[in-house]
């Protein structure tokens, strides 16, 4: 009779301490980690020992990957989002709908040219990022190279798009700040390219996004 | 989710139900937890970018003599060249040429910490120390972030004004350098405590120059290769 009784005995593990530590756990990460921002092109910063923390918003973000694709990510106030964007297509001739301008609003970052800014803007939210995550289309990326820009009264200006983005979006906000975020292999005559775009504009302070430089990595 | 274990014997009868124990099993609680904490690391980022801020100069007007011209003696030229290549000269190219024929005067150097930083760290001596010393009373909390960049800001300027020590840096990335080359650099003058420093592009001087050096002509510019070697000598003053 003994012996049966020890048999029936159940295996009940206390789970309550383990629970305490997972739910710390998850408490340490939800307060100390931020999200990953979603962005088309995965960029590789380079590391530095700079400490200084990049504002949370305000903040114009130019995204530069290795082959010199240019993305824009706007990180101010939405209505001012939607401004810019009402300005640019206005420089170029183009209007859009407000469901297109709330599609807009959504966007992380966009990197294509004005004329199919429309188009894009219809597609639903998936094919969206797989249009932009799709380097190799020469589609993607905002132009830098100078077209000729009508405005309303026929004056012709040699801005590119990529400096009519700035323009606009800095006019928009005024303290907004410009961060330039490249991939590290970037060879610098991209990065030139983009600097002296914005020098053009009297935009001469920029922060450069980092890492930070580890013991390891030195 | 609570289990009520009860004894399994009924010998007792009513006696025994006195001993029964409440335990609530968590073990559901711990897989949500754990899916949770799993979710939090694959979509978040503990460290938050940092960034460096850098002005450039204004394309507007003309760099005019403005008083505030680079004192030779504390001239420091850093070129970037291709294949993560440093090479840096001091002071200025001589007036009558005789640096571009000088092979020594074009210093290769490197990006590791015993490399160029050494030489800007001999070059900014006394101000570097100083700076060091803030950063240690920073670090101890003796005194704030703004109170530290204006001392060392009051330092850096007493150098380059009053005591004319401070180097002034000149950093020319060439076209086969990569960005993260420029931020290595520019890095090296925040390690330095560097507070005079400029991003410019490359003198047709410093192009023959690193061409003498390297052998390497897609340093030249095409008007420089159309003239061949006779034109860039003659081009450099």
């Amino acid at each position: 009779m003994a012996k049966v009784k020890v048999k029936k005995q159940s295996t009940f593990i206390d789970m309550t301490a383990m629970s305490d530590v997972t739910v710390l756990l998850l408490t340490f990460f939800m307060l100390t980690s931020t999200f990953i921002s979603k962005e088309p092109i995965q960029v590789t910063t380079p590391s530095s020992v700079s400490e200084i923390k990049i504002p949370e918003t305000n903040l114009m973000t130019i995204l530069v990957d290795e082959h010199g694709k240019i993305f824009l990510s706007l990180d101010f106030q939405q209505e001012l989002v939607m401004k810019t964007l009402q300005d640019v297509g206005a420089d170029y001739g183009y209007t859009f709908t407000p469901k297109q301008y709330d599609s807009f609003k959504k966007l992380k970052s966009f990197g294509l040219p004005i004329n199919s800014m429309a188009a894009f803007l219809d597609l639903p939210v998936d094919k969206q990022d797989a249009y932009l995550t799709d380097v190799a289309n020469a589609r993607v990326g905002i132009p830098t190279d100078s077209v000729e820009v009508r405005d309303g009264l026929g004056v012709i200006s040699k801005d590119n798009e990529f400096k009519r983005w700035v323009s606009h979006a800095t006019s928009n906000d005024d303290a907004l700040q410009i961060a330039i975020k490249a991939d590290r292999k970037t060879n610098y005559p991209v990065v030139k390219k983009v600097i002296d775009d914005l020098r053009d504009m009297r935009k001469n302070r920029y922060l450069l996004i980092t890492n930070l430089k580890t013991a390891s990595s030195e | 989710m609570a289990e009520i274990q009860t004894n399994d014997h009924n010998e007792g009868g009513k006696n025994k139900q006195k001993k029964q124990q409440l335990r609530v099993d968590f073990t559901p609680m711990v897989d949500m937890n754990m899916l949770l904490i799993t979710f939090f690391m694959f979509c978040t980022t503990l460290l938050k970018p940092q960034t460096m801020n850098i002005n450039m100069p204004t394309k507007d007007k003309p760099v005019v003599d403005s008083g505030n011209d680079v004192r030779a003696s504390g001239a420091v030229t850093v070129i970037l060249a291709g294949n993560d290549e440093i090479y840096y000269y001091l002071g200025m190219p001589a007036e009558d040429g005789s640096s571009y024929e000088d092979a020594s005067f074009l210093v290769q150097s490197s990006y590791a910490p015993d490399g160029f930083r050494q030489v800007l760290l001999k070059k900014n001596a006394g101000t570097y120390e100083q700076i060091q010393d803030l950063k240690v009373q920073l670090q101890r909390g003796e005194i704030n972030d703004s109170i530290f960049r204006k001392m060392s800001a009051d330092i850096q300027d007493k150098a380059m004004k009053e005591l004319k020590i401070a180097p002034t840096v000149m950093i020319k990335p060439t076209d086969l350098s990569t960005y993260k080359n420029l931020v290595d650099v520019l890095d090296e003058m925040l390690i330095c405590n560097i507070g005079a420093y400029a991003v410019i592009d490359m003198s047709d001087g410093d192009r023959y120059l690193l061409y003498k050096k390297t052998g390497n002509n897609a340093y030249l510019t095409p008007q420089q290769l159309a003239q061949g070697s006779s034109g860039v000598k003659g081009k450099k003053k």
